[in-house]
């Protein structure tokens, strides 16, 4: 089984430096792109069926081509990684970041060079401060060596890259919200259209691309789309590979390189080794806090876009969150909806206003307090977050778990309500 | 925009192709709730609040819930305001704001004309179901104009988009996030926005209230108001101020789209309270003998006096003022006859107003409204700081820099109402702007370049621009790098669609006036027509241009030669005009001095004769704004000590005690108006500025009192349980003082307040508008008086002045103008006055090190005949050798900048 993404990636070892990565091959994708035209590196992108890991599934090479190309586009045009991992129960870009930081420098160069970028950044999670570090000795190390900066490898095309740290916010990963934070302002999500591509940055036009999207980028260049696509158990709709995780009472919680498609229960049953004893499988949300639940009669999807999409929930970020029956799923969405709640921007009123209350619920009802009505009041909540009627995904986001929740456990709910306590505790 | 065919709730509508469904909704009379969507500010989608929605077809029975102000209009859409889901929606919304928002509507300043009840009511969201804590705030003191009450916030982000982004202050932003996000400064203080007070308005609930409404509290609906127009700069702003139990409680905008629009200045919003002033003058006041002080006396034994003195042989000269209503100096002109009238200005102000409205007559540049200002997109600003000289003017400009980016994001199509993506797309785009003034203005920081140089180097550039523009204007010598500036703004002004230059009487340059419009006419010249816009500094300085008479120092001289010796002054402090040992020694020497005035001053002080007058809110008249309208306003009140009454009033009443009997037959505004219309051509259009006395709408006139109007019999109950009967008559106007009256709509020069049957708050202006945003339904109020001469070529001035040059022993003392404290009546009310600047002598650092002062040092500054101590201000915006005093403040009057005078070295004192 070929694993692209993480074949240069020892836990818990230094990352490869720059001669080390070259040694491995690293930067032969960057010389080769250079020869082709950008259009073409578009076009083989486009052709991999690379779509974006950050969770939406966009298709890689279809999102670049809104980008105004030749001579009359606006400059400087922006390439920007969103690497503000803050999902919760996702922790994939962490190990590509710490682990191969020129593998993700290298894609961030082959993208910005297909849409012709002037200037790119990296937009980092505050926390991840071993990534912050490796990844400016990286970037520096890249300089050095003529791979960014004016007249890269005596191409004609020229990159500056930098990294920019957040200040610890979630919604800074929605990929306005990070533009807008990138500029100095309050990071406000910004309404679409205009698109990134044509009003991004500073009103220029921008690419806002995932970490293991890009980290995909040299891989796709030296092997070709359809290497890419047969990496994939479901090949037709996304190529590659993908990085899955699980977290929860499972045996061995981890993150694992897995062909795109591998299907739930071999992640839970083979990867991380099953449920720990003395636990029971419940549900798992696949693809961090803003999916749905899926239950063990949903164990055989294929963890891609379309697949996990048809059985009523989203991949998102690929690294499942798994509810034991120890577990108190009231507590456990009290615990999601504070996060969303927190870490909502202030900005649309079903947002600020309706998760407030949410938690608030939800909170009584964990206290003993929930009342009749309270459930009525959580669904009403779900339904009027819905996409549409706030001013960015956050929120309906945040009601995928909740409405799934409230669908597959409301049992739990009730007896909450019934007995005026939580019965986990 | 095209008109685009659309169906709402299953009827055919026409609206604006691509104009928001927002505002197109509200254009159709439909009710639809809104709370961050502001036709000023544009959508930006954040309260969700205006939900409906959207079928993809006929057949689609489903559709999905959209926002209508980010949802444009496009031929054939279908769209449901009436749905069961979109209203459960819209219901929703509100709940959420109420999660949080305190139900202390009994007791806030917001209640009764509260956006946030109205749309509260709207959306049919009567019972409370959160039982939750409501976070709480702890508000901050941001000085004597602005309440902040934060527990009260919906965070529409409103006050924050107006203040930042439209008005460009600094000091205020929304801080923190998710249901606790804090509008406000980073720590307590005064708002450093002079614009700061139309947060009262914008702010749909009461997180931002008058805080000088509050000293006097009063709600909306037993407010008696009436249209009137501010009197604190030459702007023309039409104001709507609110009277109960005999003091003005309050101003708030009035809208009209080619003027204010929906902004007013604080100036403009919190100078009323001098109206209130102890300084008023409420009684009739006659000095007997010239050793006492001049003591009350009933009307009649002060018009006896006055007939005698006028009797006979008197040789008796009027004092006119800027500051008061064509028809007050109309009928003092009458009085005293065409030869014998003044100004009431200095000479030298006179004889630039004079060229002001010789060059918009004459020449072919056209004097833009403020609301054109706004749609200018490229601007030169040629020695004013309008910031601080016609602050509504200033804010306009701020506007104009985003019409040429706007132009890129319409490339990108995006929508002119997208506001957040309009101002991303912008990035920093903005302008041209190119601003030529003394000093550093408030304005500079979205100005392209700036220029700060003496008065005559102001005019140089000037001309040196206009030079630029067509070889045949004069041409300055100039140095390179000054001819460079000159080219780059010629080179911006050329390419624009709608150029202007802007200048005016600020720096009291003769030369910087006459450069700007070589400026002008070198456009309109070369086929680029520009427009020109000149401030004056008073409220009917145009309107006294207009009626032409001498200046002040030939009022001097009348007296002084013997050729006067009676003097009647209307509503004019002569000690802010002239030098005081000029006006001490004129008013001495005049055998009687009769002043007509409403508040008591240096003037006033000396008179033998002081007449009561009313301010703007106790009277009726006409102000010509310097955009050259002619604008009605109407009394607010009738004063409850009965001898208050109009300046012209007073001048009709002399002339009837001594005889004068056509003109002592003048019985209303109608016939004065009338009168001074076929006396004065010019000034004929300002009977067209209002409907007259007469008019009706259904044999009623307008009531200036709400229909909610309380206690009419309750407010003087301590005298009599009984009502008012009759309300005092108004013979002026079609208005009465009175709940009575025509119900409806009237028409925009008549509206006394801004309501409608479900929108109580401000936002009803909509309702009186033909398209919200647009035009008042009607017309907007006020007349233009002066329009160009032919379009094309005119001859240019010349007399372009010598560079200034530095003296070793002196210095060009040049007027700063303060927003708060050059202006005589604001700075007597008491907010204005706690911000009014203190004196100060502004000096260059290397000046100030070279005559060895160090900041706040108190400097010796010698003037022709007077000597002032003053702390020295370090500004390294002045130009060198130029020294700045603030203009006109209380004990700076009487100085005629600019001037030079010798700043003595610290070493010598």
């Amino acid at each position: 089984m070929e694993t692209p993404l993480t074949g240069n990636i020892r836990p818990g070892m230094e990352p490869p430096d720059l001669p080390q990565y070259e040694k491995a091959g690293g930067y032969r994708a960057l010389r080769k792109t250079l020869q082709m035209a950008p259009k073409d590196v578009m076009a083989l992108v486009k052709e991999s069926n690379l779509r974006g890991r950050g969770g939406a599934g966009f298709l890689t090479g279809l999102k670049w081509s809104f980008v105004p190309m030749g001579e009359d586009a606006p400059r400087p045009k922006y390439f920007v990684c969103n690497a503000d991992e803050m999902e919760p129960g996702t922790f994939k870009d962490r190990r590509l970041l710490e682990g191969d930081p020129h593998q993700l420098i290298e894609g961030m160069i082959v993208g910005a060079y297909a849409v012709q970028a002037d200037v790119a950044y990296i937009f980092l999670r505050w926390a991840y401060k071993v990534a912050a570090q490796r990844l400016e000795k990286a970037i520096a190390e890249a300089y050095r060596q003529g791979y960014l900066g004016k007249n890269i490898l005596g191409s004609g095309y020229s990159l500056e890259m930098h990294l920019h740290a957040g200040a610890g916010r979630y919604i800074c990963g929605e990929e306005t919200a990070l533009l807008n934070a990138l500029e100095g302002r309050r990071a406000n999500p910004r309404n679409k259209p205009p698109y990134p591509q044509v009003s991004g940055l500073w009103g220029k036009p921008t690419v806002v691309n995932n970490v293991e999207t890009l980290c995909n980028l040299p891989h796709i260049v030296n092997n070709g789309a359809l290497w890419f696509k047969s990496l994939s158990r479901s090949p037709q709709s996304d190529g590659g590979t993908k990085l899955y995780g699980a977290s929860g009472r499972v045996r061995r919680p981890g993150l694992w390189e897995l062909p795109m498609g591998t299907s739930a229960r071999e992640i839970l049953e083979e990867h991380a080794g099953g449920m720990r004893d003395g636990y029971k499988f419940r549900g798992l949300l696949p693809g961090g806090a803003s999916t749905e639940f899926l239950l063990d009669e949903h164990l055989d999807v294929a963890m891609d876009f379309d697949s996990v999409r048809k059985v009523g929930s989203r991949l998102g970020t690929g690294t499942m969150i798994i509810l034991d029956d120890r577990t108190c799923p009231v507590g456990m969405l009290h615990n999601l909806e504070h996060f969303f709640a927190q870490e909502s921007c202030g900005w649309c009123t079903p947002c600020w206003a309706g998760l407030g209350w949410v938690e608030q619920i939800l909170h009584g009802l964990e206290q003993g307090q929930g009342e009749a009505g309270d459930l009525e009041r959580l669904l009403s909540h779900a339904r009027l977050m819905g996409p549409g009627r706030t001013y960015c995904a956050l929120a309906p986001g945040a009601t995928e778990p909740l409405q799934s929740g409230l669908q597959y456990f409301r049992e739990d709910f009730e007896r909450h309500i019934r007995e005026r306590r939580c019965p986990w505790r | 925009m095209s008109v685009a065919t659309i169906h709402i709730d299953n009827r055919t509508y026409t609206a604006k192709d691509g104009e928001n469904l927002l505002q197109e909704c509200l254009s159709l009379g439909f009710d639809l709730p809104y709370f961050c969507w502001h036709p000023a500010l544009g959508s930006v989608g954040a309260c969700r609040q205006c939900a409906i929605k959207q079928f993809k077809d006929q057949a689609d029975t489903r559709g999905r819930i959209v926002m209508a102000c980010m949802t444009p209009v496009a031929e054939g859409i279908r769209i449901a305001i009436d749905d069961p889901e979109a209203r459960e929606f819209r219901a929703e919304v509100i709940e959420w704001l109420m999660t949080n928002h305190p139900h202390d509507c009994p007791v806030c300043d917001e209640g009764g004309e509260c956006h946030l009840q109205d749309m509260t009511l709207m959306t049919g969201h009567t019972y409370r179901r959160y039982d939750g804590r409501k976070r709480t705030w702890r508000n901050q003191n941001l000085g004597p104009l602005v309440n902040h009450e934060m527990n009260r916030c919906i965070q529409c982000y409103r006050c924050v988009r107006f203040y930042r982004h439209y008005a460009g202050g600094k000091d205020f932003d929304a801080f923190g996030l998710r249901n606790q996000v804090y509008f406000g400064r980073e720590r307590d203080g005064t708002l450093e926005s002079e614009f700061s007070g139309n947060l009262v308005e914008v702010c749909p609930t009461g997180v931002f209230n008058d805080k000088t409404l509050r000293r006097h509290y009063t709600r909306k609906w037993d407010l008696q108001t009436a249209p009137s127009v501010c009197v604190h700069c030459g702007s023309g702003c039409n104001t709507i101020p609110g009277e109960r139990y005999n003091t003005l409680r309050r101003i708030v905008n009035r809208y009209n789209s080619e003027v204010n629009g929906y902004f007013l200045c604080d100036r403009g919003r919190f100078g009323y309270e001098f109206v209130n002033s102890e300084r008023r003058v409420r009684q009739t006041l006659l000095q007997k003998n010239s050793s006492e002080a001049p003591q009350p006396v009933g009307k009649q034994e002060a018009m006896d006096y006055l007939a005698g003195i006028l009797a006979n042989d008197a040789k008796v000269i009027g004092i006119g003022s800027p500051r008061a209503s064509v028809e007050a100096n109309f009928a003092l002109r009458t009085l005293v006859g065409r030869d014998r009238l003044h100004l009431g200005m200095s000479g030298r102000d006179a004889r630039l107003l004079a060229a002001i409205l010789d060059i918009l007559r004459n020449g072919p540049a056209r004097t833009p409204s403020l609301h054109e200002v706004e749609l200018a997109d490229a601007v030169l600003v040629l020695g004013e700081d309008l910031t601080n000289t016609a602050p509504r003017v200033a804010l306009a400009v701020r506007q104009s820099v985003r019409q040429q980016p706007l132009r890129i994001a319409e490339k990108m199509h995006i929508s002119h109402w997208d506001d957040d993506a309009l101002r991303h797309a912008a990035g920093q785009k903005k302008g041209p702007l190119f601003i030529a003034t003394l000093a550093g203005t408030k304005l500079d920081d979205v100005a392209t370049e700036t220029f700060h140089g003496a008065p005559d180097d102001l005019a140089r550039l000037g001309f040196a621009v206009a030079h630029a523009l067509d070889a045949k204007a004069p041409q300055p010598d100039l140095p390179d790098t000054m001819r460079a500036v000159a080219d780059t703004i010629a080179q911006a002004l050329k390419t624009a669609e709608r150029p202007l230059v802007i200048s005016g009487m600020s720096c009291g340059s003769e030369a910087v006036i006459r450069a700007a419009a070589n400026v002008a006419w070198a456009l309109c010249g070369s086929g680029h027509p520009a427009e020109l816009f000149y401030t004056v500094p008073e409220c009917n300085s145009m309107g006294t241009a207009l009626m032409e008479g001498k200046p002040l120092e030939a009022a001097f001289r009348a007296v002084r030669e013997g050729n006067a010796d009676t003097v009647i002054i209307l509503e004019n402090d002569l000690y802010r005009r002239a030098d005081t040992a000029a006006v001490n020694a004129f008013l001495t020497s005049a055998k009687h001095v009769v002043v007509i005035d409403h508040i008591m001053h240096a003037t006033a002080a000396k008179a033998d004769v002081v007449l009561p007058a009313g301010s703007f809110a106790e009277a009726d008249g006409t102000l010509v704004s310097n955009e050259g309208r002619a604008q009605r306003f109407f009394q607010v009140f009738v004063s409850d000590d009965g001898v208050i009454q109009e300046s012209w009033r007073w001048v009709r009443d002399i002339l009837a005690a001594t005889g004068r009997e056509q003109e002592s037959l003048w019985r209303n505004l109608d016939q004065i108006m009338n009168a001074c219309a076929a006396a004065i051509p010019a000034l004929a259009p300002i009977v067209r500025a209002a409907p007259l006395s007469d008019f009706r709408i259904e044999g009623q006139k307008i009531p200036r009192e709400t229909h909610r109007y309380s206690g009419r019999t309750a407010i003087r109950a301590n005298l009599n349980v009984n009502e008012r009967q009759p309300p005092p008559n108004d013979p002026d106007a079609p208005m009465a003082f009175s709940m009575e009256g025509y119900p409806g709509q009237p028409p925009p020069p008549l509206i006394p307040v801004f309501w409608a049957p479900r929108w109580n708050s401000v936002q009803s202006v909509t309702k009186f508008q033909e398209e919200a945003g647009g035009p008042l339904r009607g017309g907007d109020p006020g007349v233009r008086l002066i329009e160009p001469a032919q379009p094309g070529e005119h001859a240019y001035f010349g007399d372009v002045p010598a560079a200034f040059e530095q003296r070793s022993d002196q210095s060009l003392l040049v007027p700063l103008h303060h927003i708060f404290g050059s202006e005589e009546l604001s700075v007597l009310a008491s907010g204005i006055a706690a911000l009014a600047a203190s004196p100060y002598l502004a000096l260059h650092p290397d000046d100030a090190a070279q005559l060895g002062y160090n900041a706040g040092e108190a400097a010796q500054l010698h003037l022709e005949r007077t000597t002032y101590w003053l702390p020295v201000q370090l500004r390294p915006d002045l130009p060198r050798g130029v020294a700045g005093l603030p203009a006109v403040l209380p004990s700076l009057e009487g100085i005629m900048l600019p001037c030079w005078g010798v700043i003595v070295k610290k070493a010598s004192l």
